[in-house]
């Protein structure tokens, strides 16, 4: 089994170095510093590490001050909290007003395991695509998450970012390169597109190593960016391969499933099935007994895999 | 530079290329509170709805505010050392929008383009669409966040801006307030002073009977903030509050200003029922009337 490595981890040693490089870049975090791994930058550079305490809505409205006044904050806790918590101050204090606010949230999904639903942030990527101008990334393995908070240093406008709190193996090849809205082939193939994001990603490769062994000849779609989202890599992928599945770690309402059904049923209308979470809250277990529960491991995509192919015909 | 330089600084006289265009004016501020009350009514009398009580009752502390006490420049909104003044009651967006066509930001005629489509004058203030306004608002509860963060920037910068954020005293049923309350103190941001408009009522009736704030004095002194209760209506009050307040270091500053909603205006004070309601033609021709 390919090494693991944790994406906050990645998450806090890259705001360190972005630190060194820019003085403009500012943390927050609400009393999750340990978790986030925020605690990184917080003790390189104290005085542009803001600790708001348990007050997420103060964070984000502090974050949007720091912002306005050309500081480039990460705001960070977790996913359930940001946007979970704090959704208004999010649409208006950073969305409406158009400000330059970094929100990277951790322990996003099932996969954090025995805390349980109410930690289990299912719904934040409904949240965030909704608002206008937002950009939403979800990183699937460490080399991915540097490289994206890179980005998002750069770029100029409010973007969420979700992590997990499991650590994931590479699924990225170490010369990747994360470009925003661009969507990576990690696999050709020609029967169907399986397009995930994080967690999902590499229980999808899986699926496709053991689906080759029947015949069936899967491409692998990692779609860092939900928003914008690749619109043509959807509609090539529905071209080429005449069906598509969807596979995260999320509502089945308002995440990948949605979007890119929406671009699918607009230009390019081939049968579709989602792996997602159906109408459900988590619950508290091991991230491998919670994502069996949910239907959200390697062979959940196969049976979707065969579906659509069914479908096909 | 401190915003102190400017207080008696003539129009147009100063040398100083720092100081070219920053905002000065020796015109009595009765008269400025005036006319902007006439703008409040006549705009929300045009636009058919809007908020006119809590626009009125924060009249002076804007007067004094953007007239003798914040360094800015109508010509240039984003002067990097600028005085900030945060709406974060948005609803008196057109108090706000009144000063700043007054001061120069824009058009006095834009005024009648209020909650207009096209306008740049929504029903409450986008700061991506007009000119001088530092934050949106309207959903209450955001401002003082926003206001700690730009005062933690200018410090971070080493910028010597002062921070002003309006609150309703409605809006300080939000939690948010008392958040950024705690944090404001714990982070011993003292560029930066909160003016309540403590108009005693909100939509639903009075304050003590919908959500009761008292003691607010103490409730500000509990969390950390030097506190002073003024008239609001006083300018002379105002102005000696506002003074005194970016005074005080280590600690961040609120004033209580005692104001009565719907201020000028007889039949719109201390009457609820203009939280958020247009006067018709014939009240609009009244309240003009008594505006003179």
């Amino acid at each position: 089994m390919a090494e693991e490595v944790s994406l906050r981890d990645t998450y806090g040693k890259t705001l360190v170095k972005l630190g060194k490089e820019n003085r403009d870049i500012v943390v927050l975090d609400a009393d999750l510093r340990p978790s986030t791994m925020t605690r990184y930058f917080a003790a390189e550079f104290p005085d542009r590490f803001f600790e708001v305490g348990i007050a997420e809505q103060n964070m984000i409205g502090i974050a949007s001050g720091l912002a306005a006044s050309g500081k480039i904050p990460f705001a960070s806790t977790f996913a359930v909290f940001a946007p979970g918590r704090c959704f208004d101050q999010i649409r208006v204090s950073v969305a409406q007003a158009g400000l330059n606010v970094k929100i990277v949230s951790t322990h996003a999904g099932v996969t954090v395991g025995e805390d349980g639903a109410s930690h289990q942030a299912l719904e934040d990527l409904a949240l965030t695509c909704s608002l206008p101008g937002f950009t939403v990334i979800v990183p699937a393995d460490a080399i991915e998450t540097a490289q994206v908070i890179e980005t998002m240093a750069r770029h100029i406008g409010p973007c969420y970012v979700r992590l997990p709190r499991a650590k994931l193996p590479n699924v990225n090849s170490p010369d990747y390169r994360f470009e925003i809205g661009k969507a990576v082939t990690i696999r050709e193939g020609k029967d169907a597109t399986i397009m995930a994001i994080g967690v999902m990603v590499a229980p999808v490769l899986e699926a496709a190593g053991e689906l080759s062994g029947e015949g069936i000849d899967c491409r692998v779609v990692n779609m860092p960016t939900l928003k914008p989202i690749d619109e043509d890599a959807i509609i090539k992928a529905a071209g080429e391969t005449g069906a598509i599945v969807t596979a995260e770690e999320h509502q089945e309402h308002g995440g990948l499933g949605s979007a890119v059904a929406c671009i699918v049923t607009k230009h390019c209308p081939v049968p579709m099935e989602f792996v997602a979470v159906k109408d459900a809250f988590g619950t508290s277990g091991k991230p491998a007994e919670l994502l069996e529960r949910y239907g959200l491991t390697s062979k959940d995509i196969i049976k979707a895999v065969r579906k659509v192919i069914e479908r096909k015909r | 530079m401190t915003s102190s330089e400017f207080d008696n600084s003539p129009s147009g006289t100063s040398a100083d290329n720092a100081k070219a265009g920053v905002f000065a004016s020796n015109e009595d501020l009765e008269e400025v509170a005036r006319r902007l009350r006439r703008h409040i009514v006549t705009m929300i009398g045009k636009a058919g709805s809007g908020h006119p009580g809590g626009s009125l009752s924060a009249v002076e502390i804007a007067t004094a505010l953007f007239w003798k006490i914040m360094s800015h420049k109508p010509s240039d909104p984003q002067w990097k050392t600028r005085d900030r003044f945060i709406l974060s009651k948005g609803h008196a967006a057109p108090l706000l929008y009144s000063v700043l066509a007054e001061c120069g930001y824009f058009p006095v005629s834009e005024l009648n383009t209020l909650r207009k489509i096209d306008s740049r004058l929504q029903g409450h203030a986008d700061r991506t669409a007009t000119p001088g306004v530092e934050m949106s608002s309207g959903s209450l509860g955001q401002g003082l966040s926003f206001a700690v963060g730009v005062a933690l920037a200018g410090r971070l910068n080493v910028q010597d801006y002062r921070v002003y954020a309006l609150l309703g005293d409605g809006e300080c049923n939000e939690g948010q307030i008392w958040e950024a309350a705690m944090a404001a103190a714990h982070f011993k941001i003292d560029n930066l002073t909160a003016i309540v408009d403590n108009n005693g009522l909100q939509i639903c009736g009075l304050n003590c009977d919908v959500m009761n704030l008292e003691p607010l004095n103490e409730k500000w002194v509990a969390f950390g903030w030097h506190v002073a209760d003024v008239d609001g209506h006083d300018i002379n009050q105002l102005l000696d509050a506002l003074k005194k307040a970016r005074e005080v270091k280590g600690q961040p500053a609120v004033i209580i200003a005692h104001t009565v909603k719907g201020k000028g205006v007889s039949f719109m004070e201390n009457n609820v029922d203009f939280h958020g309601k247009a006067p018709s033609a014939e009240q609009l021709e009244t309240a003009l009337k008594e505006l003179v």
